[in-house]
């Protein structure tokens, strides 16, 4: 067969694109750059702003403190910072002034000196997410004082203390630097889905819809070419973009992971040239899906801009299975590898942690999602054969 | 060579074109003349076998759109009304991408774009993107690509719209150097001044029909006018639509 016109288009479409700032910028620099550096600047705020809270001095107004002075002197030796109580207390913690109002009721002293539990309490807002860690540390402290004297007073009378720890628990932690991975990449599936969407709408658009718009589909489908040869060469264009655009982000992920301040937390986040090769691979028929099912859309489409409404529904296809996970995490099983984007979502998962996968499962996935694209596929191809999707202004 | 006979294309209620019929000769410049709308431009397309025809029978050189489409369209060379060149592409690349397309070897093609570029004078304009190029600029890139696999047969789709009296002037003389090759050349206007300047035959098309047919002389002697002009708005019975 003679595929002259196929690569001629190919190559043309290729060449005039990646003339085009607009679709070098969103398929080859937008996803590699944006993703990588995004997720590592939402992961150091986020770990810094931490930090800072674990570390700042507690500043807690307390009511009643002439109630407890013990109670107060152990918490100023433990550095918490103790402040003259407030008129209001809730309206102090309401209006995000303070995040935590301490109170120690009258009858604290009362039942401190019957043996019975003591009355502390705790004034907060924890709907507040910001006030969690302050509330965590304000009632971890207390909860270790009450320990402390509860364990004394045990000792006074001639009781050893463990006697009310009946049972030791103990952690068995299987998994790995290399598994714990997956918890800090749980976004991994979820943006290389929505790469491989993105890379290459662009380029369906601009070569279907866009050249339409342009007047210039009607004079190209003249010349001496079979029209699915035509459609081929564009959809492999758009295909080569989409991979391109994978293969950029992932590799972009490889060099800027590494940077991340994670390995405190015993997580491994190198991900191997081999694992990188393996996602690719994983990926590459969802690629070769989204680039025809976009085309197919934006071959209806009489502009770019209208091409432009469908694919930005066409892009949320991609969130389904992720939600999905990350709401309801499933143990993956032989059945699922056959549904497209589900099973690269799982499958992705499982190279991230480094475990073994059965090779039926890549063959099943891979070939389920080609399938479906390759029918998709000859739909885009043989689209243009019906003339009243061929002209702009009929 | 060019025959067409009782052509019909129904768009739903809309009848585009009801029943056309003529005749486009070698060594002739023949002139679809009608108003916008009237059909010219959905006929040119089951010429060029982008549309299939209702009924009706189409014959260039003795092929049939619907038969042989991948024969007739290396033997035509369009020029459409949206010129459609690619902006990002040079002009030279543009005509390039067409003769790849029509199976050119890349030495023929060079030498084709040499010939065209000293024909159709855009020496200056030929290794420049095509974007902001002129109206005029812009119809010579797409005539030259529309020729850069010597058809035997020409089919223009409203050359001089939107093209200044230079430009206009060097397209005329560049159908009529077609002719002289010995070309067939069909080309579809609403602009009177066109036909009258330059075709041989004129097929006055209204409504989807054929209302007159003929040389000029011909067609001034059916009308029993004076002027071509007043011939046309005669016999297409209005003058709505058409410019001098």
């Amino acid at each position: 067969m003679n595929l002259r016109g196929l690569t001629t288009v190919l190559l043309k479409e290729a060449k005039e694109n990646f003339r085009d700032r607009r679709a070098v910028f969103n398929s080859l620099l937008l996803g590699p750059i944006l993703f990588p550096l995004m997720f590592i600047g939402i992961v150091w705020f986020t770990s810094s702003a931490e930090q800072e809270r674990y570390e700042a001095t507690l500043e807690i107004p307390v009511i009643g403190a002439e109630n407890a002075p013990s109670l107060i002197r152990f918490l100023e030796q433990q550095g918490v910072s103790i402040e003259p109580p407030p008129e209001d207390p809730n309206a102090l913690v309401l209006s995000q002034e303070k995040l935590v109002v301490v109170r120690i009721p009258d009858n604290f002293a009362e039942n401190w000196e019957r043996g019975e539990p003591a009355p502390v309490e705790v004034i907060a807002d924890p709907s507040r997410q910001e006030s969690q860690v302050t509330i965590r540390r304000v009632k971890a402290l207390l909860a270790g004082y009450g320990q402390q004297i509860g364990m004394l007073r045990l000792q006074l009378r001639g009781i050893a203390p463990q006697l009310t720890s009946a049972i030791l628990i103990r952690d068995v932690d299987l998994s790995t630097p290399k598994s714990r991975a997956i918890l800090a990449m749980i976004f991994l599936p979820y943006v290389l889905m929505i790469t491989a969407f993105t890379g290459g709408m662009h380029l369906a658009m601009d070569t279907t819809a866009g050249e339409k718009e342009r007047r210039s589909l009607e004079p190209l489908l003249i010349n001496p070419v079979a029209r699915w040869q035509i459609m081929t060469g564009k959809l492999l264009t758009t295909m080569f973009f989409a991979m391109a655009s994978l293969a950029l982000t992932l590799v972009s992920f490889k060099l800027v992971l590494p940077l991340m301040p994670v390995g405190a937390f015993g997580i491994d986040l190198t991900i191997t040239t081999a694992g990188l090769l393996k996602i690719l691979l994983v990926i590459a028929p969802v690629a070769i899906l989204a680039a025809s099912l976009l085309t197919v859309l934006a071959s209806f489409a009489k502009t770019y801009r209208e091409a432009q409404s469908y694919s930005s529904l066409v892009v949320m296809i991609p969130l389904i299975p992720s939600m999905i996970f990350m709401i309801n995490p499933v143990r993956p099983e032989t059945w699922m590898m056959s549904i497209p984007l589900f099973s690269q979502n799982m499958l992705i998962g499982e190279i991230v942690r480094g475990e073994s996968v059965p090779l039926s499962w890549y063959g099943l996935s891979f070939s389920s999602t080609l399938v479906i694209g390759l029918v998709l596929a000859v739909m885009a191809a043989t689209l243009y054969n019906r003339p009243r999707l061929i002209f702009s202004n009929s | 060579m060019i025959v067409v006979r009782d052509l019909r294309k129904h768009f739903g209620e809309v009848k585009a074109v009801d029943g056309v019929s003529f005749e486009a000769r070698d060594g002739e410049i023949t002139g679809l003349l009608g108003p916008n709308g009237a059909g010219k431009t959905t006929t040119l397309r089951m010429l060029y076998s982008l549309l299939p025809p209702d009924s009706g029978e189409i014959r260039i050189d003795g092929l049939d759109p619907t038969q042989d489409a991948m024969e007739i369209k290396r033997t035509l060379g369009v020029v459409p009304d949206g010129r459609g060149l690619y902006n990002r592409l040079t002009a030279r690349e543009n005509i390039r991408y067409y003769g790849d397309l029509h199976g050119l070897s890349r030495g023929d093609i060079t030498q084709r774009i040499d010939e065209l570029v000293e024909t159709l004078d855009m020496g200056d304009i030929i290794d420049r993107r095509t974007e902001g190029f002129s109206q005029g600029q812009q119809v010579k890139v797409a005539i030259a690509r529309a020729m850069v696999h010597r058809p035997q047969t020409v089919l223009l789709d409203e050359p001089s719209n939107g093209l200044d009296v230079m430009s206009t002037r060097a397209l005329r003389e560049y159908i009529r150097s077609l002719k002289t090759g010995g070309h067939s050349v069909v080309l579809s206007t609403h602009i009177m001044q066109e036909v009258a300047a330059l075709c041989d035959r004129i097929v006055i098309i209204a409504k989807g029909k054929v209302a007159a047919d003929g040389t000029a002389s011909e067609l001034l002697e059916r009308s029993g006018r004076d002027t071509l002009e007043d011939a046309f708005v005669e016999l297409i019975g209005s003058e709505e639509g058409l410019l001098m």
